[in-house]
């Protein structure tokens, strides 16, 4: 399986997805619309300094508030790699899951990884490496049915594949 | 091993005799729920399914509540497209603007909703219906095409934190100030991946809307859900409400908890949560003073009846505060016709305040009351996180129905029991 590679944008605490993406842009459901406003009210900047590839490691709850998917789609379709946190709101964590947006619960990684260093995750190992400071964590395994549901591609792939 | 109230209800639908915490299953789904915002996004990967048609009409309920009457081209955009799907579907309880109301107050109104059903919805507040004595969750948009399509979702089976609620509250102290006063205490993520299960002495106290402003503010501790037992007044609601059967669960006498807390009702003060967080609680007697610009009693948190009725008493003869906008949403058109036929409709427009079509509009600032940089909103509504309803540099403060009808008389948030 693939893995993500690329430079860190660093949030803290309860991350919510009115910030990762403001109601003013929900009259839109396309993920390219959406992705250009992907962050806008926590870091005007973030679509802007952002590369393909980059990568979002965020401390407790990211995702938490309203269960919009836009926020995952906003995030994917920006072209972020993968979200690393240290927890993740339960909808936020399904919704990612279900559109094939690979995020990776990691307390230590969470706390350590500086904003800008360059990191590197396999998602097979779940093992997160940070380039720049050369350390490694390892990420918490899914279950096997969320990986099931992640190889898939996605619930809705899931669901026709086993239909 | 005993089961907690959600659990046992998790295991009917699952097929199964029992479940333990973090057990992966499949639960059967009574109703399935999208609003005009996350419904356009389910319809496109149902659209992707193998699977023709919807699982069951009668138990999908699709609701236009968000930017209607739309606000613009491209909401009206997204409604058109929920109209023609549900249409397509031939969708029982589908929601247009003239039957709609806000979701959660909408689908125990209508009897969708009854003690003991599973309800996925698109929408964080699905949590509501716990009031009721079921299981509801909010869930994303493709949960809920997998959930129209195969009428079954896929659940990690949660543990669950038990509040016993004690005492007797006292004047103006309602359902708002005992769930801010909880997530002040547990915090915004304290029940992360689990139930909040009520129960105790104190909650023949609280009236059904008191327990539906509780169970709909679950998720803003992080929870899967929020339940209560199911008393006399559930089921004199569910009666007055619903043709459907129910059924009433009760957690086992030594069913595990993560935590127990005790809450107190004849303890409490109202409380007032600051931005830009649910969590960050004062009460009446540290937030008093602080001024405002602007005030909005409505939304899925508490635009129902008796929301709108406190309001009123509270504002009956008054005037609001010359410079200060106050914006009444009441829920539904039910809510809205029983507010003009006793007479509040006349008191809030002789006071000075608007009052809207039932709307979502401001809560999450979509529209109706959007805030400028710099500006302050007390709100009954449920988040306030930055730029929710508006500016990044405004700011949202949550309360009760009594907090922010007497705030509006001042300006600034006020004791009720002062005016």
């Amino acid at each position: 399986m693939e893995s993500a590679n690329g430079k860190v944008f660093l949030y803290g605490d309860n991350v919510d997805t009115d910030v990762i993406i403001p109601a003013r842009y929900l009259n839109s459901s396309d993920p390219k619309e959406l992705a250009v406003h992907c962050m806008e009210d926590i870091d005007k900047d973030f679509v802007k300094n952002m590369k393909e590839g980059d990568i979002i490691v965020a401390h407790k709850n990211f995702g938490c508030g309203s269960s919009r998917e836009h926020a995952p789609l906003a995030i994917k379709a920006c072209g972020v790699s993968c979200v690393i946190a240290e927890t993740f709101a339960r909808i936020f964590y399904r919704n990612a899951i279900n559109i094939g947006l690979p995020i990776i619960e990691c307390e230590e990684a969470s706390k350590e990884i500086k904003a800008g260093d360059e990191v590197s995750v396999d998602f097979d190992s779940g093992v997160i490496t940070d380039k720049t400071t050369g350390k490694t964590y390892k990420g918490q395994a899914f279950p096997p049915f969320m990986q099931k549901l992640i190889d898939a591609g996605g619930l809705v792939n899931y669901i026709n594949e086993s239909m | 091993m005993g089961m907690t109230m959600t659990q046992k209800i998790l295991a009917a639908h699952a097929g199964l005799e029992s479940v333990t915490a973090g057990q992966l299953i499949e639960a059967d789904l009574d109703l399935v729920l999208g609003n005009d915002i996350t419904s356009p996004v389910a319809i496109h990967e149902i659209e992707k399914m193998k699977k023709e048609g919807v699982f069951h009409k009668d138990k999908i309920a699709l609701v236009m509540d968000h930017f209607v009457p739309n606000k613009d081209i491209k909401s009206a955009e997204h409604c058109k497209c929920v109209r023609e799907f549900a249409a397509k579907n031939e969708i029982t309880n589908f929601f247009d603007v003239g039957e709609m109301g806000i979701e959660h107050a909408l689908l125990p109104e209508k009897g969708l909703t009854v003690a003991g059903d599973v309800v996925i919805g698109a929408d964080s507040h699905t949590c509501t219906y716990g009031a009721l004595g079921a299981f509801s969750t909010g869930v994303g948009s493709t949960d809920m095409a997998a959930g129209m399509a195969t009428g079954k979702a896929w659940f990690k089976v949660p543990s669950a934190i038990k509040f016993n609620i004690t005492g007797k509250p006292a004047e103006h102290i309602s359902g708002k100030d005992v769930i801010l006063h909880i997530i002040g205490m547990i915090g915004v993520d304290g029940a992360l991946y689990q139930s909040m299960e009520f129960t105790g002495d104190g909650i023949k106290y609280l009236s059904m809307d008191d327990r539906f402003t509780i169970a709909n503010m679950a998720i803003e501790a992080g929870g899967k859900n929020g339940i209560f037992p199911v008393d006399e007044q559930t089921e004199e609601y569910m009666k007055a409400h619903s043709k459907r059967p129910y059924k009433k669960y009760e957690a086992d006498p030594d069913a595990k908890y993560t935590a127990e807390y005790t809450i107190d009702l004849s303890k409490l003060r109202p409380v007032v949560a600051f931005p830009h967080l649910p969590s960050n609680t004062k009460t009446i007697d540290e937030a008093k003073g602080v001024k405002i610009d602007q005030v909005v009693i409505g939304s899925c948190t508490n635009g129902r009846i008796s929301d709108i009725r406190i309001a009123a008493e509270i504002l009956k003869g008054k005037k609001v505060k010359k410079g200060i906008r106050v914006i009444i949403i009441p829920a539904t058109q039910e809510v809205y016709l029983e507010a003009m036929e006793k007479g509040y409709l006349r008191t809030f427009i002789e006071a000075g305040a608007v009052v809207s079509t039932p709307t979502c509009g401001p809560c999450l600032g979509g529209y109706m009351g959007i805030l400028a940089e710099g500006e302050r909103c007390i709100s009954t509504t449920n988040r306030n996180f930055v730029g929710r309803m508006g500016h990044t540099e405004s700011e949202v403060y949550l309360c009760s129905p009594a907090v922010a009808a007497a705030s509006a008389i001042t300006g600034e948030i006020t004791d009720p029991a002062s005016v």
